[in-house]
């Protein structure tokens, strides 16, 4: 007896056992994935990127530690980094294992200007060509230098009578397009992003924030004695925080430090996507706005919502925001639905930021650069992310029956995401399985594809039952006519006299 | 004999029942008579009283999730069903407390029945609308919205006329008293949460001293 026991003990220790190493490799317990459902409640995820690397000035073989970098890009395999602090710019190369080695670092170049060292670069841009063009901030300019560092022109402070003489001019952040426009971010201008024609000229603002105000503070203002305004917040628009240019030639322009208000008021104002005209055509469908945290209330020594600093896009319109506040990674695919949320601070594991500065990506991995770490730290999808991208790629050509098939397989490694269900409904939609799609938009709450799928489905039975319906109606008018007519001569025959 | 009393009592039930029917349609006659006439009775104000929380119920469920997505882990029954119950049983007796202080010649037991006779349109419209929910698209989902929207106007109606009929006011006095009552209903709302908090604090007081006791024995 005692023996039958222990072995059932045994048993049933080995089974959790068994579990506990299931669960493990399914996803991690801490939480470092996350996704929100229709909901808008938290539901954990297996990791959709995983870290590779972490490259801190000592992996990089760097000679002078990096100090308060602030920009990065990307041009092939090449990174290029603004070590803002030590003045330089460090350029990295990332070989065929994926490790970043330090390529060439430069703090002067070569031409006929007065000034040939850099103050305080805060960002960078790399055009097809290679030439280079640098937010040279303290020296109040925009330099584009050739490959060979050789001065070619520089773009300085636009002519424009909102622009008092006064104004210091800092380009902040700056991006350029294919034919070499130049738009920049600069700190203290708030009627947009600058554009400056490839000559230099400057162009003109794009997509200016419009001014946002209350009625309560308008009302109270109204009132307000001169010395009570000058206290008050002015009803200035902001500016933006990061552009990045995207391979259709639109800007992602992204605007932290906002609060709850503005964000719920207007979905869009964290990220934007501009086009030439300046007008924001960002996709917004999803059931949540785009403006990463949904619980903005206070929890882990954070308060607020999060505070978008940098923007990145791939080919598949999926775009990645990086919260400053809270080191967290926000992915949102082309109709504005969250793809998935990861990363985090104050910790000092691989893939938490202290204080992350900007984000890019090589093909498909990320690199975020950390501000306070000194550090870039890289991603690659995981089998679970790279399922996803394939499933949506492959939606987007046509193979509809492969992507439900591709979907399916997420949803055995996460069966909490929306996007999968979605997915597998819509290749469904396509396959013209009505019935089926329409349980799986049900399951989700999909209410536009489940409409769409109803109505198909709705269409095909009527068409299927048009006798049934026939007869139906028919009946429902022949019965009761005829039950009259019967009365009726019943009555008839009653009152006739020929009976009497 | 016995028999025949009880089929007789069947009668009346059934027919104060269909009276209903036709108090929603010719509310001014119908809640005159509802009270005047007696032919209006308790057990049928109950009946609708009940099917119109078994309809909130049937709609909370089968309503398709285009229309109303129900999120069940927060769902409480029997606070579902109080928030039907509770407003009623405020408006019952703020609108009799304030009506019997001017001229208001319902009694209590009407108010409650007249009120319960105006809830009929409520299960008569959504029954169909809930089945019809099921076999709409999204853009199709307006027309759902809009008759919905109906059955609570109707309801809210047939209170007003009710209770004009049944306390003999005039259409003035009557508004003047459907807003009075409803003023009714939030001081009383008042003074439960006031009462429910003293009483909180009176029970927190003796328990603790209790706990001192304890303590220092």
């Amino acid at each position: 007896m005692n023996k039958l026991m222990k072995r059932i003990g045994a048993l049933a220790l080995s089974t959790v056992v068994w579990m506990g190493a299931a669960i493990t490799t399914c996803a991690k317990d801490d939480n470092y994935t996350y996704n929100y459902d229709w909901w808008g409640d938290v539901q954990d995820s297996p990791d959709f990127y995983t870290v590779t690397g972490v490259y801190t000035s000592v992996e990089l073989e760097l000679d002078k530690k990096m100090n308060t970098p602030s920009g990065m890009c990307v041009k092939d395999n090449l990174v290029y980094v603004c070590d803002t602090g030590n003045n330089r710019i460090l350029v990295f190369e990332r070989n065929d294992k994926g490790e970043l080695k330090l390529k060439r670092e430069f703090d002067r170049f070569q031409g006929d200007v007065e000034v040939n060292t850099f103050s305080a670069p805060t960002d960078i841009a790399v055009s097809d060509e290679g030439d280079i063009y640098i937010a040279d901030g303290g020296n109040a300019r925009i330099l584009k230098l050739d490959k060979n560092l050789n001065y070619q022109m520089q773009f300085i402070k636009p002519v424009e009578n909102t622009i008092t003489e006064e104004t210091i001019f800092l380009p902040n952040k700056i991006d350029i397009d294919t034919t070499g426009r130049v738009y920049c971010v600069a700190t203290g201008i708030n009627k947009g992003i600058i554009k400056y024609e490839a000559d230099g000229s400057f162009s003109g603002f794009v997509g200016a924030n419009k001014v946002s105000f209350n009625w309560t503070d308008y009302i109270f203002k109204k009132f307000a004695t001169q010395e009570q305004r000058d206290r008050m917040e002015s009803f200035v628009p902001t500016e933006y925080d990061n552009i990045y240019m995207d391979y259709e030639g639109f800007i992602y322009a992204c605007k932290g430090n906002q609060t709850q208000e503005a964000l719920e008021e207007d979905g869009a104002a964290a990220v934007r996507r501009l086009n030439l005209l300046g007008n924001d055509i960002l996709v917004q469908n999803g059931e949540w706005g785009v403006y990463g945290d949904l619980y903005m209330g206070e929890g882990g020594g954070y308060e607020g919502p999060s505070s978008f600093i940098d923007v990145t896009g791939l080919e598949n319109d999926v775009y990645f925001c990086l919260d400053k506040k809270r080191g967290r990674i926000f992915s949102y695919d082309d109709q504005g639905n969250i793809m998935f949320v990861c990363g985090g601070g104050q910790s000092p594991m691989d893939g938490y930021f202290k204080s992350p500065i900007a984000i890019d990506h090589i093909g498909t991995d990320l690199l975020v650069l950390d501000m306070l770490d000194c550090s870039i730290t890289t991603f690659t999808l995981t089998e679970f992310g790279s399922l996803v991208f394939k499933a949506m790629d492959q939606f987007d050509q046509g193979e509809y029956d492969a992507s439900g098939a591709t979907w399916e397989e997420v949803m055995k490694l996460n069966g909490n995401y929306d996007r999968a269900y979605i997915g597998i409904g819509r290749s469904l939609l396509r396959q013209e399985k009505y019935k089926e799609a329409m349980d799986y938009f049900e399951l989700k709450y999909d209410a536009e594809n489940y409409s769409k799928a109803f109505k198909q489905y709705r269409k095909q039975w009527v068409e299927e039952h048009i006798g049934l319906i026939v007869l139906v109606i028919l009946a429902l008018f022949l019965i009761p006519m005829g039950i009259g007519k019967v009365k009726a001569i019943k009555h008839e025959i009653d009152i006739a006299d020929i009976f009497k | 004999m016995k028999a025949l009393i009880k089929k007789d009592k069947l009668q009346h039930y059934l027919a104060t029942l269909k009276f209903a029917l036709y108090c929603i349609t010719h509310p001014l006659d119908g809640f005159w008579d509802l009270t005047h006439e007696k032919r209006g009775s308790y057990a049928a104000a109950n009946t609708i009283l009940i099917i119109t929380l078994i309809m909130r119920l049937v709609k909370l469920r089968y309503t398709s999730f285009i229309i109303q997505a129900v999120y069940w882990e927060e769902i409480n029954m029997v606070l579902y069903m109080a928030s039907v119950l509770f407003p009623l049983a405020l408006f019952v007796i703020g609108n009799w407390a304030l009506t019997t202080l001017f001229d208001g010649k319902g009694r209590l037991g009407q108010v409650y029945m007249a009120t319960c006779y105006c809830f009929t349109p409520y299960p008569l419209l959504q029954l169909p609308l809930t089945i019809m929910s099921n076999f709409v698209t999204v853009d199709e989902a307006e027309f759902y919205s809009v008759i919905s929207g109906l059955s609570l106007v109707w309801c809210a109606i047939l209170i007003i006329a009710a209770m004009g009929q049944i306390h003999e006011y005039s259409a003035g006095k009557n508004i003047l008293f459907m807003v009075a009552s409803l003023f009714a209903m939030l001081v009383m709302v008042f003074i439960l949460m006031l009462f429910f908090s003293m009483i909180s604090q009176g029970i927190a007081y003796f328990i603790s001293l209790g706990r001192e006791l304890l303590f220092r024995l």
